[in-house]
Order: C-alpha cells, then sequence, then structure tokens
C-alpha cells in the first residue's frame, strides 16, 4: 500500500479534481492519497466525487494556512 | 445513465470554459458525454490553431490573470480521463475546408448535426 500526495494548491475547479483523477487512475486499490487545495469549491467537490463513484473518502481539514487536506483511498 | 450533449458555438473563452467543464466532470464521474463543436468554438479544434479564446466580459479577464486551467486543456482531460467524445461539425469542416486529418488528435471524428440531434434526442442538450 503506498501513500501519494498531489499538491494542487493554487489551481481553480476543476483542476484539482482533475489532478485527483489523473493520479488515481495510476494507484492501485487500497493505495492513498492526500489531496492539497487552495480552492474550497473542490474541498466540497472532491468528496461529492468520491462518493458518486465508490472510492473511500478518509478525512477532510483545512490547516491554518487555509489549505485543504483531503485523504482518500482507491477502494475499487 | 442517460449521456450528457453539449453543444459549443461561442469562441469566448467563459463559454468554452464553462463547456469543458461540465463536459469534463460529467465524464469522469460515470456520464457519457458528447460534445459537438461548430460556429465560432470550431476553430479551436484544428491542428496548429491558438488554444487562447477573447474574454467575452470581465470574469474571462480575471480567468486569464489567475491560475484557471485553460479550457483546451480541461478538453484534453475530458477524452482521456472521463472517454468524453468529441465530434467536429462536418458543416464547419466544409465551410473552413479542414479534412479530418487536420482536426486536433482529441477530436474523434466528423459529425453532421443530423446525427448528433438524433443520438441525443430525448437526452438533456447544453448549449454554449
Amino acid at each position: 500500500m503506498s501513500e501519494r500526495v498531489v499538491d494542487a494548491r493554487g489551481s481553480f475547479c476543476p483542476g484539482p479534481l482533475m489532478e485527483l483523477i489523473s493520479n488515481m487512475k495510476m494507484m492501485s486499490v487500497g493505495d492513498t492519497l492526500e489531496l492539497l487545495s487552495t480552492d474550497a469549491g473542490s474541498a466540497a467537490d472532491v468528496p461529492e466525487w468520491i462518493k458518486k463513484v465508490g472510492h473511500e473518502m478518509l478525512d477532510t481539514e483545512q490547516d491554518g494556512e487555509g489549505t485543504w487536506h483531503i485523504r482518500v483511498r482507491k477502494a475499487k | 445513465m442517460s449521456g450528457m450533449y453539449i453543444i459549443c458555438l461561442s469562441g469566448a473563452r467563459e463559454k468554452l470554459q464553462f463547456a469543458a467543464m461540465a463536459a469534463s466532470v460529467a465524464a469522469v464521474s460515470g456520464t457519457e458525454v458528447d460534445v459537438f463543436v461548430s460556429m465560432n468554438a470550431f476553430p479551436y479544434f484544428i491542428k496548429g490553431h491558438r488554444k487562447e479564446a477573447p474574454n467575452e466580459g470581465a470574469m474571462g479577464k480575471i480567468m486569464a490573470e489567475r491560475n484557471v486551467p485553460p479550457f483546451y486543456h480541461i478538453f484534453e482531460q475530458a477524452v482521456e480521463l472521463g472517454d468524453a467524445r468529441i465530434w467536429a461539425c462536418s458543416m464547419a469542416m466544409d465551410v473552413m475546408g479542414v479534412k479530418e486529418n487536420g482536426m486536433e488528435d482529441i477530436v474523434a471524428g466528423p459529425m453532421g448535426l443530423t446525427k448528433f440531434l438524433s443520438d441525443a434526442e430525448g437526452a438533456q442538450i447544453l448549449t454554449f
């Protein structure tokens, strides 16, 4: 199982989502990914996409500098 | 799940941007997406044509100054990550004198309006 970090800070919708998806395509089932994003819309949209396509949301939090850390696990 | 059919006519940044966003987000979320490009949106899909579109209003200007992903790149992602299909209007190809091999690689092929509307019958069509 591996964990990768995708830094999409500074990118606007749908940039962070697309970066997440292109990385998830290269991952194996069970691998986790942490997406860094400064786009509040993506912080809401990415969990929505994860739910819709059937992957697993681990957690979402915003740090003191305003960056969202969205952690997901590839489930299929 | 029924598909999404998008018709792109405007050559303005804002409309191309939103069409690309709708196409990519729907395509990566399991919806089959077909995009039909014609009129002023058409030339951006000709090989070698510039991919920067003029702003229609203030929002386009702001988008151009910020780190907003370029519309053409989003269309590429729609095709690569979501299997969206982009069809070149056969009328526009005739008018512009462009052959199929003169279209960018992200274009699936030429398409007549009659077939596109027939495929889209009963489904939602978004026009930009």
